[in-house]
């Protein structure tokens, strides 16, 4: 078996395990999914190191985009009769999105020790979810893809659902209707493509290859029918509306997991799938794409900014800050836009998830994430509030640290971007409020928190973070320095087939 | 004249025969014990039911009485999906046949076995009028069965209920079928085919009204027995007063046999009259109708109901719509659509249906509020429920999804290469977006079962029969949902190809 079907299957395994085991004996749970999780992430950071040395000018030379694929398992007949396979493979497009599934599935397993009903269940359902995010982003054939883009609602389902805040069932319910309803707009226009082509096939390399040959209408009604199952996840304004719910119900993992990779299913679908398949549409719609990113950075910078709930907060800036992904998408000719995109999902994925941890060690101490009832937390706790403040600083774009560079290069991209549109330049002009608006919201609440008056009699109780807590956030602290500082790695390790992408994009 | 007498081929008929010999055991094993044969004879219907199946698999195909019977590969695939029907009903009955109906096993097994006779006999039949005799064979004992509790109002008007729209429906079709009989000279399907389409070609005006007439009322007596709309409102009140266990049957198999009617009457029959080119009326997009109110109809109702059997009702109103869907598309994935469809709903349905009838038998309630904290005090039964609901969601990678991704795609063929048929995209979407809405309904039992306030549900206890039922259901929706293959290996089989071929 190779290492990329190991890496869904491992998971899968876990989860069998984990259901097997005692009812009783919380800790043998625990335990037995870090493990399951574990191996994973040793395996997805010897894929990383494997490619970065060895494999990354694979995905630049080769003729056809099968041969890019610097890891595959298959095509192997799964369906004969349909034409469907197992087929699964990894560029410098997914690699990088496989180490930080792995990296944030075994951080959230190790935040959610704290969960004490049901324990058994909660982590088999998270094995099931990691699987299906792995597998997400291996899949090479629609139908695959397909199942495993709707596999994770299910984990998803029950883990907001059953472990989330008061308005769980709502919040869990209205994600898995948008995300079926997008799915659905997917489905139809796989089976438009699939009867389509001759001989009829799922391959998705193949139909990216095909993919301009296709008449015009076509190309534009696929187009949109993905956008909209993609742009749902992402997600786009103004599909937003599940994600705040979702997030604020979600306990402190699931949320982790929910912004740091499957907001990111989104943006890395439309870069694999229908952005180079649909050059002729991407042209036509591009403009459109940008002014969705526009409204969605500047509209979630506000809507942030007017948040009285922490988790909230960080929620409506997944909303800014995926937006910026969409506007660098919508520079679909510029090599800057296209690596911040890839740079701007790492990043955000480390750094928000920080994010959604600390919101989560605060909320477990004091039960509250309400902005108003605290202040000058920096008094009592101070290792608690540099960490916080080191979040906020990256996640608001300062100088050396991911979030910089990422929107650095967004910005760059997306204003040099005036052969996709004469307005490109207009509409990242306007964007770029958002970084105002984002140094706006996050230093209002770092100030209205962590500084000012401290009420000891309310809030003289609280601890500073424990060992395990500090595990689970240093090394998201450690890689965001590591690409604000010293971002060359990162892009070496994409570079190459994003530029094999682009040409594509740009038939 | 060199008369010469019809080939038999009896052996054809030997599953058949089987079981209705089997059933009259059944029947007469029940009073030889002086009514005490308590779950024996159960397992003895069961038996019966497996003996069948695997005499079934060994009897060949060919046509018996010269082309009256036959036995092909669409045949056998519906006469699996009975049997397995069969076996899951009576299997998930043990409970009320231990405590409710205790003078009469026999007769609620038996009457089962004879229906399921029935259905054989009418995927088999070639013909209109043997085709009808089946369809009477099938629905008869199950207005006896739908009314079994005979202390119960609500059973009882499910029978009397059932008894008049089924005979009426009935009627209807009879009706359309002496039509058809008039218009082509034959009630052999085959030649009837070729006469029709002969006719259509030919004298057109004069055939045309009649032809009308016999679509229309064929389509009423089918809609009926398939609860399409405008002609479902009989199934929730059926459905709800039924004994769960026949339930379960009437939801799956007696469906099941009238799409097998469908197929036979329309599909085949009327293959001509499908093209608006050639017909005066198009079958297609009137079919088309019913199937894309019974999707909207059937979800959408089901979302407010709080009876879990009538939310399973009009579940499978929108169920039928769907099959109707891959029904519609005349290609070589259409049929073979639906027959995988229907064999990943019969998994899902049945099996649910065990849960449900589990639960009723503790409980004394099919309220879907009752089941509020279930998955603590049966995790088995609550788990098996909710992989079975998604299925029947189109969550892949279960069955019930690789159906729905079956037909539509045998849907979206049939309109990407035929402009005539471009209508079926607006089947294909309407489909899509119904479904969105069944998940709301679906996922609000399991919301119940897991998320809900923890009411005092006790534990429940299940039977060994039961337990089987719900693994067959629970094994058959993973498995065929990963590897659909084996399956839709054998439905392709089923001859569309041939009957495809224009006269």
């Amino acid at each position: 078996m190779g290492i990329l079907s190991s890496l869904i299957l491992i998971p899968l395994v876990g989860m069998v395990v984990v259901m097997m085991l005692p009812k009783d004996n919380k800790w043998a749970a625990r335990w037995t999914a870090t493990v399951f999780s574990a191996v994973p992430m040793v395996q997805t950071i010897w894929l990383t190191w494997d490619y970065f040395f060895t494999k990354r000018d694979m995905s630049g030379l080769a003729s056809s985009l099968a041969d890019t694929m610097a890891y595959v398992e298959g095509p192997f007949e799964w369906i004969p009769s349909l034409n469907i396979q197992f087929y699964v493979g990894a560029d410098g497009l997914s690699v990088p999105l496989l180490a930080l599934t792995g990296l944030l599935s075994l951080i959230s397993i190790l935040a959610s020790f704290g969960i004490k009903e049901r324990v058994k269940e909660y982590f088999a359902f998270f094995l099931l979810l990691e699987a299906g995010m792995m597998g997400v982003f291996v899949a090479l054939d629609f139908f695959l893809f397909y199942v495993f883009w709707e596999i994770m609602l299910v984990p998803m389902y029950f883990l907001i659902g059953v472990w989330g805040g008061p308005r769980k069932e709502y919040a869990a319910i209205k994600f898995f209707l948008y995300t079926l309803f997008g799915s659905i707009f997917m489905l139809v226009a796989i089976l438009l493509l699939y009867f389509n082509t001759e001989p009829h096939t799922l391959n998705i390399l193949t139909h990216i290859e095909n993919g301009s040959s296709l008449p015009y209408v076509l190309q534009m009604v696929c187009f949109i029918f993905f956008f909209i199952a993609f742009a749902i996840k992402v997600p786009v304004w103004p599909f937003h509306t599940w994600l705040p719910d979702a997030h604020v119900e979600a306990p402190t993992a699931v949320s982790v997991i929910l912004a740091g990779v499957l907001l990111k299913m989104g943006t890395y679908a439309m870069l694999r799938i229908s952005w180079p398949m649909f050059p002729d549409a991407l042209q036509s719609l591009a403009l459109w794409i940008a002014v969705l990113g526009g409204i969605g950075i500047i509209y979630g910078a506000l809507v942030s900014l007017a948040q009285k709930d922490l988790k909230k907060l960080v929620a409506y800036s997944s909303v800014s800050h995926m937006g910026y992904c969409m506007l660098a998408l919508a520079a679909y000719n510029s090599a800057q836009a296209i690596s911040g995109v890839m740079f701007q999902m790492v990043s955000h994925g480390l750094l928000t998830g920080g994010l959604f941890l600390l919101v989560g060690v605060l909320y477990d101490r004091a039960h509250t994430r309400e902005i108003a009832v605290f202040g000058g937390l920096g008094v009592k706790l101070p290792i608690y509030t540099s960490i916080m403040v080191f979040f906020s600083m990256a996640s608001l774009g300062l100088p050396g640290m991911s979030g910089f560079i990422s929107e650095f290069m967004v910005f760059v991209g997306a204003f040099g971007a005036s052969s996709v549109h004469p307005y490109m330049p207009y509409i990242t002009g306007i964007s770029v409020l958002g970084v105002v608006l984002g140094a706006a919201y996050l230093l209002r609440m770092v100030q209205r928190v962590f500084l000012g008056p401290f009420d000891m009699s309310k809030w003289g109780g609280l601890t500073e973070m424990n060992i395990r807590e500090y595990v689970t956030v240093v090394p998201l602290m450690v890689l965001t320095l590591w690409i604000g500082m010293y971002p060359k790695p990162l892009n070496n390790l994409v570079s190459a087939t994003l530029e094999n992408l682009m040409e594509y994009m740009a038939r | 004249m060199d008369f010469q007498l019809p080939e038999y081929n009896l052996q054809l008929m030997l599953p058949e025969i089987v079981l209705f010999v089997w059933a009259l055991v059944v029947l007469s094993f029940d009073l030889a014990t002086k009514r005490k044969s308590g779950s024996a004879v159960g397992y003895l219907a069961m038996a019966g039911v497996l003996i069948t199946g695997i005499v079934l698999a060994f009897t060949g195909h060919g046509q018996g009485f010269g082309q009256m019977f036959v036995a092909d590969s669409m045949a056998v695939f519906f006469k699996m999906i009975f049997l397995c029907a069969a076996f899951m009903a009576i299997g998930s009955s043990f409970g009320i046949t231990k405590d409710k109906i205790v003078n009469h096993r026999g007769e609620f097994l038996g009457l089962m076995l004879f229906s399921t006779v029935g259905m054989m006999f009418l995927a088999s039949s070639n013909e209109l009028l043997s085709l009808y005799v089946g369809l009477e064979l099938t629905t008869i004992p199950l207005f006896a069965l739908a009314a079994f509790f005979k202390d119960d109002k609500l059973s009882v008007e499910a029978g009397i209920k059932y008894l008049v729209v089924g005979a009426f429906s009935s009627a209807l079709l009879l009706y359309g079928i002496s039509f058809l009989y008039g218009l082509s000279g034959s009630t052999d399907l085959l030649l009837m085919r070729l006469n029709l389409a002969a006719s259509a070609l030919m004298d057109y005006p004069k055939v045309a009204m009649v032809f009308v007439l016999a679509t229309i009322t064929i389509l009423a007596g089918l809609g009926f027995k398939l609860a399409l709309p405008p002609f479902h409102q009989w199934a929730p009140d059926v459905y709800q007063g039924a004994p769960t266990p026949v339930t379960a049957f009437l939801s799956v198999a007696s469906k099941a046999a009238g799409l097998v009617a469908f197929a036979k009457i329309m599909v085949i029959g009327l293959f001509a009259y499908y093209d608006p080119f050639v017909a005066p009326i198009d079958w297609g997009m009137l079919v088309g109708i019913m199937a894309g109110s019974a999707m909207i109809v059937g979800n959408v109702l089901a979302v407010r109901q709080t009876n879990m059997k009538r939310m399973l009702a009009y579940s499978s109103i929108a169920h039928a719509g769907y099959i109707m869907v891959g029904m519609l598309a005349m290609n070589e994935l259409g049929l073979a659509s639906v027959g995988f469809y229907m064999f990943a709903y019969m998994f899902a349905n049945m099996g649910i249906f065990a849960v449900v009838a589990l639960i009723e038998e503790r409980t004394g309630s099919a309220e879907i509020p009752d089941y509020g904290g279930f998955s603590k005090s049966s995790p088995f039964l609550a788990v098996s429920m909710t992989i079975m609901l998604l299925s029947l969601t189109g969550i892949p990678p279960l069955a019930g999804f690789f159906g729905k991704f079956y037909v539509f795609a045998a849907a979206i063929r049939q309109a990407g290469s035929d402009p005539v048929h471009q209508w079926m995209y607006w089947l294909v979407g309407v489909g899509l977006l119904t479904s969105v809405v069944a998940l709301y309904y679906y996922a609000n039992v399991i919301r119940t079962m897991y998320f809900g306030a923890q009411t005092d549900v006790p534990r429940i206890e299940f039977t060994a029969p039961a337990l089987t039922v719900i693994l067959i259901g629970v094994i058959g929706t993973v498995v065929f949902g990963l590897m659909p293959n084996v399956v839709v290996e054998f439905a392709s089989q089923i001859p569309i190809s041939d009957m495809i071929i224009l006269p």
